[in-house]
């Protein structure tokens, strides 16, 4: 039966090369290797992330700033202290702030106006990495894990939702810096890869926008760092050759509405883990 | 006669009325104008480090080619090339050919220019992100159409070297909007950058042009 196989795949190969499939062939063993590896690191109770949870449920429960009070109360747009499902519902308009706040944005009003924290030494913190641990990371973390499960369902009801989503938008598409590159120029179109990345198009709605975003924040195997949206569109924005955009700032929000929107209706399942 | 005329009359009155409450209303978004999109990046990039402040304004032909997702209308289109034609600058010896082996390790290479690298970082073409160039790279991407034989398949023609030269100069010299980078143009390879690249595809001792 092997040497069967083995025959057959032999001839298989020599049939494929001679019609010029050779290539093809090889990227496709490539690919389902890489989904192979994808599959064999995506264990949750091997994913080092939920740490990053459990740290941020203890940070959400603790009382800091001059006025001494947990984060227990901050009103995620579910109610003050509700969890479940805020985070399928954000970037989302605040009527107290008067304006449409993602989720990093909106932690960071809740350490201001309800503990009234310094936030400066938390925002230089803002991306872990050797020796560094993120407040803001694990805080997000935390919250984006009450609402796995559940699926993106962004209201873009007031009008200062459908500015935001419009702006977002055309961010999407903004090209500029010295390679000319918008979002678009990488993820416009269906079926495209860097090098032997898979791109997923996210301008329109669907599957690939929903498995984007529904997969983020994660366990980022090659930095061995848990990252969320915010850090990846900074580092879109790194390899797009622009400067760093400012952390928790309205473009990252209304792009982040902007794709968010895209991915309406698709499942969260975070922290996940990737390459 | 009278009755179902009336009836169609406020059927309209009725449908025009529900598109009016729907633009307004509904959920999709009314186009963001310039202005407010500009706010937006001047609010998010607000101290660039010195020498970066340009690449948070668009040039014109970023602008348009934004406005119009890449598809400008006729006039814009011929405004774009002639506007881009016009950068052009070819090698003053007007040799366009350099050495395919260094013109590699610039199609290989990805950094350079980015926030994270250093000033002096040696700054590559990252061709391979893109497109397929020498058979043998199975590591390539599939935003840009191969390019494997570049050169062979354009029997080693001079005048085929000299447009491959200026489509890596400026591709939007030749398409307006396209998504390739302008990497002469906007200083971001050298010339001798350039004429390596023209090497790697046009020389017949090139990976490139040999699978």
């Amino acid at each position: 039966m092997r040497l069967l196989t083995v025959l057959g795949s032999l001839g298989f190969l020599l049939f494929a090369t001679l019609s010029g499939l050779e290539a093809q062939q090889t990227t496709d063993v490539t690919e389902q290797e890489i989904e192979r590896y994808r599959a064999m690191i995506s264990d949750p109770m091997a994913n080092p992330a939920f740490l990053n949870v459990d740290r941020g449920e203890a940070l959400w429960s603790t009382a800091r700033g001059s006025k001494n009070v947990s984060l227990q109360q901050c009103d995620l747009g579910e109610g003050a202290g509700k969890l479940e499902g805020a985070y399928a519902k954000l970037p989302r308009y605040f009527a107290d702030a008067d304006r449409v706040m993602d989720i990093e944005q909106r932690l960071l009003w809740c350490m201001q106006s309800l503990q009234d924290l310094e936030t400066t030494d938390i925002v230089r913190r803002r991306f872990s990495g050797p020796g560094v641990v993120s407040d803001l990371e694990d805080l997000v973390a935390f919250v984006a894990n009450k609402s796995s499960g559940m699926k993106f369902a962004v209201s873009i009801s007031s009008l200062k939702e459908r500015e935001m989503l419009a702006v977002g938008e055309a961010l999407f598409y903004r090209r500029s810096a010295v390679m000319d590159f918008s979002c678009a120029t990488c993820h416009g179109d269906d079926g495209k890869r860097i090098r032997l990345q898979a791109l997923p198009n996210l301008a329109k709605p669907g599957k690939p926008a929903q498995e984007t975003m529904g997969s983020w924040p994660t366990y980022r195997v090659s930095q061995s760092q848990m990252r969320t949206m915010q850090h990846r569109l900074w580092d879109c924005y790194r390899q797009m050759r622009m400067p760093a955009p400012d952390y928790a700032s309205d473009g990252i929000t209304a792009l982040t509405l902007y794709l968010t929107k895209q991915a309406e209706g698709g499942d969260i399942v975070v922290p996940s883990i990737k390459r | 006669m009278m009755m179902p005329k009336f009836v169609f009359l406020c059927a309209i009155a009725f449908g025009t009325l529900v598109a009016h409450i729907g633009n307004v209303w509904g959920q999709q978004p009314a186009k963001a104008s310039l202005e407010q999109v500009e706010a937006y990046v001047r609010n998010t990039w607000k101290s660039p480090p010195a020498g970066w402040e340009s690449r948070i304004k668009q040039d014109e032909t970023q602008r348009v080619c934004s406005q119009f997702r890449n598809d400008p209308p006729r006039a814009e289109y011929a405004a774009i090339k002639a506007r881009e034609i016009a950068t052009l600058v070819f090698p003053a010896d007007g040799n366009v050919l350099g050495s395919w082996k260094a013109g590699e390790a610039v199609a290989q290479t990805g950094t350079g220019g980015q926030f994270s690298d250093k000033d002096d970082t040696v700054r590559g073409g990252n061709c391979y992100a893109c497109h397929q160039m020498a058979p043998k790279e199975l590591s390539y991407g599939t935003l840009g159409p191969s390019l494997a034989e570049y050169g062979k398949i354009r029997k080693f023609e001079s005048a085929e070297a000299k447009a491959a030269y200026a489509k890596i100069f400026n591709a939007q010299s030749v398409l307006p909007c396209s998504s390739m980078p302008r990497f002469g143009a906007h200083k971001f390879l050298t010339e001798q950058q350039i004429k390596d690249v023209t090497a790697y595809l046009f020389d017949p001792a090139s990976p490139v042009n040999n699978p």
